[in-house]
């Protein structure tokens, strides 16, 4: 099912949260809200999901054509999961997974043995087949947040929105649980939207990446596209490292370089017309990317990385002279 | 102690505490406990049967009962208004919450004895409805519950602010009402300081004197409660007899507060 | 109503509520506090006065001035001791330490004065010797001494332990590596961290030291003019039906609590401020 959120505005006091804010997530898509804190990206997801509103007479938020701007929280049928879980603690897995189907009125609520089923076959597609007897604290970070996903699940979602899915996470934990909700995410086909601020996992599971700063968007795309083409200095200085080199045609734009789009070649065999001189200042070699950091001419600094091939090839050391190409270079005027 | 220790002053903390402790509070409570183990088995159950202990001790652990799970009813209500709603003049009542805490009990005694009179503000109401209010069973109610409420107001509040709002955005956006996110999620996270907060009150309760002497109206078998009574032993120099009502008093509070505490190690789900 | 917080309630329920607690909170201790004030001016305020400047309660008010400003340093110095030891140090006993400190929350007050008559009275273990060296402790100042200490016990302590168990030993360690002594490390380092916890222990170890009444009934003797506190005067003037003039010594005791409660809002108020403005 698609959201469709359209020019919505959120301020808290004086503070402007969400700065006219449109928005399309296709059907079945997995989309990324990318920004820094206080870009407004985890606003916008409790917009979406009902548990803040915009602004009277702001804007809509749209699941399949349908608004449901007024609809309350428990009636827009959205799966969350929040960033540390929420758990309820009291209740072990199995009555945590439950919960959502527990609370419905007697009438639409389904008998004891359909909840069963329906939470034992949620524990086996989120891997914790047989822990539902075991309370939160007895589980592993990982697991619980797949808890929290089975729980969200359970009511049969039309989106299923998550905040900060692997913010607690551990590092070898996150890229494994990254994988498996990505494969978890084709097999079941719901539209997901999710909140990171971290540039690789947005780039690295999303199908589309929504990169936020100042309460507002400053891209939307496939996440190549996103990387490659970014349309403001924003977007390239977020996503990974880029150098940003000041010139004489336009001290007040600089050109935006990555590291790895920067070619080195010997002081020699410099062309005047593209390539700049500087020195290397300094040289970390230890792995197969070999970084370098230079000193142009008129003092900037310059980091480079190539393989360590390449590297070997030039026979560089601290204080040679080089010349440097930039490729790929973007300048926003 | 063998071990090094970084931060000085280990000696000196140590001794003085052991030391005050000792004078101001162990040594006056063996007294206590081996004045009354003078007497033997056979004393210590004759006067602790007696009609007119087991009639003490029956209002006292009844009373404070009773003030104490009013007190977890009232306290959380209080608590809850006072963390989660802003309205004009919240800080004075949240400050005013702690005015039995400070308020000497005498003072709450005689107060309390003259607004529940049969001539009081309150009392004369009550006298409508047929209520005695001050000089009843029901007066020193009254007042160990005046005691008791805000060490429940106090003991929850934390909790409550510290629970914040995911737990109950969650509930909700599995589709729960208010009342069962009330009923089932937020209520559940309480129990352990709701317990604590009646444990509190109760252990008070069973002890206080000042607030109630004057209310109670200290009729021997109907209003008389057992602090009263020990001191009552106490006017006819019968020490042996109130160290012994004494003693058997401490050790079922002791013994209550033990058995709580049991409890709530039980009921403890906040492991995290 | 759509647009309202998933988290709060509806304005009726919200306002039912805090009704109720407003209802309740008045009736249970405004009306008390009132109360007191008003019966205290009941027959106007020369009876109010002339209650509060006769002979007795001028003793009375003495009395328990010096009681409190005895047994409150002591509690205090004891206080501080405590929370230092179970704080900054892990050893066998501890947590048996901590609860043996907790004790007299669990005691009533007519046993903690209990406990000392059979000490230290007549037909008490020293009562003999006592009277041989001629030393009185029950039904005079040392004793009403013993009995306030007893009962304040804990109040220093039980506000200081759990501050400065979450504010931890970091600090400290830090002013031994660079060099600080024992006691500067307490003065310069830990004190300031502490002070309004620390004020607000003795604050309210002082308010129960003044107020103190069962524990301090049974080892006084009622001696008027001698050994009686403000709140046993206060019994004694009930007792013999003069009504505006208990009041008005209540009034105040009760003066002394509200005293009490709003500096306790101001420490709150100024240590909250104190700390964001690090």
């Amino acid at each position: 099912m698609s959201i469709s959120i359209q020019s919505i505005h959120k301020t808290f006091g004086s503070y402007t949260a969400l700065d006219n804010i449109s928005l399309e997530v296709p059907d079945g898509s997995l989309t990324a809200l990318l920004g820094p804190s206080g870009s407004g990206k985890t606003t916008l997801l409790r917009i979406v999901a009902g548990l803040e509103f915009a602004d009277p007479g702001s804007g809509r938020v749209l699941f399949h054509g349908e608004d449901v701007t007024d609809v309350q929280a428990g009636q827009r049928g959205v799966g969350f999961v929040f960033q540390h879980y929420a758990l309820f603690k009291h209740m072990t897995v199995a009555e945590n997974i439950a919960f959502g189907l527990t609370v419905l009125p007697s009438s639409k609520r389904p008998p004891k043995k359909d909840i069963d089923d329906r939470v034992n076959e949620l524990l086996g597609l989120v891997k914790l087949d047989g822990l539902g007897k075991r309370r939160p604290h007895e589980l592993s970070g990982g697991q619980r947040q797949r808890v929290a996903l089975a729980r969200a699940l359970a009511i049969r979602p039309k989106v299923l929105l998550l905040d900060e899915p692997f913010g607690a996470l551990d590092a070898q934990v996150r890229k494994d649980l990254r994988r498996w909700l990505r494969i978890f995410h084709d097999e079941i086909g719901l539209t997901t939207l999710f909140v990171t601020h971290d540039q690789e996992e947005a780039l690295e599971l999303a199908d589309q990446v929504v990169v936020m700063a100042n309460s507002r968007i400053e891209q939307v795309g496939p996440p190549q596209q996103v990387y490659d083409h970014p349309e403001t200095p924003f977007v390239i200085r977020f996503l990974g490292n880029v150098n940003a080199i000041k010139d004489s045609r336009n001290p007040e734009a600089p050109i935006f370089v990555r590291p790895h789009d920067v070619s080195i070649l010997f002081a020699a065999e410099a062309d005047p017309a593209t390539d700049r001189l500087a020195r290397v200042q300094h040289l970390f070699a230890a792995g197969p990317v070999a970084k370098l950091s230079l000193r142009l001419d008129d003092g900037q600094f310059l980091d480079a990385e190539l393989s360590r091939q390449q590297l070997d090839e030039l026979g560089l050391d601290v204080g040679d002279p080089v010349a440097v190409r930039m490729q790929g270079a973007s300048r926003f005027e | 102690m063998g071990k090094k220790r970084v931060i000085p002053g280990f000696g000196l903390s140590f001794g003085i505490t052991v030391f005050w402790l000792g004078i101001i509070i162990l040594i006056p409570l063996s007294a206590l406990f081996i004045k009354a183990a003078g007497l033997g088995p056979g004393e210590w159950w004759k006067i602790l049967t007696s009609a007119r202990v087991l009639a003490a001790a029956k209002l006292t652990f009844g009373a404070s009962a009773a003030a104490a799970a009013v007190s977890t009813v009232l306290g959380l209500l209080v608590a809850w208004v006072l963390v989660r709603y802003q309205f004009p003049g919240r800080r004075i009542l949240d400050a005013i919450v702690d005015l039995p805490f400070a308020l000497p009990t005498a003072v709450a005694g005689i107060t309390l004895t003259s607004i529940y009179a049969p001539t009081g503000w309150i009392g004369k109401y009550l006298a409508d409805m047929g209520i005695q209010g001050a000089y009843s069973p029901f007066g020193v109610f009254i007042a160990l519950t005046f005691i008791g409420f805000p060490f429940v107001v106090r003991t929850v509040q934390p909790v409550m602010e510290d629970m914040g709002t995911e737990l109950e955005e969650a509930s909700a956006i599995l589709g729960a009402g208010r009342w069962t996110t009330f009923r089932r999620v937020i209520f559940p996270v309480l129990i352990p300081a709701l317990i604590t907060g009646f444990t509190l009150a109760f252990a008070r309760a069973i002890g206080e004197y000042g607030s109630v002497i004057f209310i109670s109206g200290n009729l021997p078998m109907k209003t008389e409660i057992l602090p009263l009574l020990i001191v009552a032993q106490l006017e006819q120099v019968k020490y042996e007899a109130a160290a012994v009502i004494a003693s058997g008093m401490l050790l079922v509070s002791f013994f209550l507060l033990f058995l709580i505490n049991l409890l709530q190690r039980r009921l403890n789900w906040q492991t995290r | 109503m759509a647009n309202r917080s998933v988290t709060t309630e509806s304005a009726l329920v919200r306002w039912l509520l805090i009704g109720l607690a407003i209802v309740i909170l008045t009736l249970f201790l405004l009306l008390p506090l009132a109360a007191v004030f008003i019966e205290a001016f009941r027959r106007g305020s020369e009876v109010f006065i002339k209650a509060l400047t006769e002979d007795a309660a001028l003793s009375a008010i003495k009395l328990t001035l010096l009681a409190a400003g005895i047994s409150v340093p002591l509690n205090t110095v004891f206080g501080l001791a405590a929370a230092w030891l179970i704080t900054k140090f892990r050893f066998k006993g501890r947590s048996f330490l901590l609860s043996l400190i907790d004790l007299p929350f669990a005691v009533s007050p007519v046993i903690a004065g209990l406990v000392f008559v059979l000490l230290f009275g007549a037909r008490g273990w020293f009562g003999p010797w006592l009277r041989e060296n001629d030393i009185q402790i029950i039904f005079a100042f040392p004793g009403i001494i013993l009995a306030t200490v007893f009962v304040t016990f804990p109040f220093v302590a039980r506000e200081l332990i759990p501050l400065m168990e979450s504010q931890g030993s970091d600090q400290e360690e830090a002013a031994v590596t660079l060099g600080a002594r024992g006691w500067q490390v307490f003065r310069h380092v830990t004190l300031p961290n502490i002070k309004w916890g620390l004020l607000y222990g003795v604050l309210l170890c002082n308010a129960r030291a003044m107020g103190e009444f069962g524990a301090v009934s049974v080892v006084s003797g009622h001696i008027r003019g001698k050994t009686n506190t403000l709140p046993l005067h206060v019994e004694v003037l009930y007792n013999e039906y003069q009504f505006s003039a208990a009041f008005a010594c209540a009034a105040l005791l009760a003066l002394l609590a509200l005293l009490t409660l709003g500096l306790k809002s101001l420490v709150e108020h100024l240590s909250g401020h104190s700390a964001k403005g690090h």
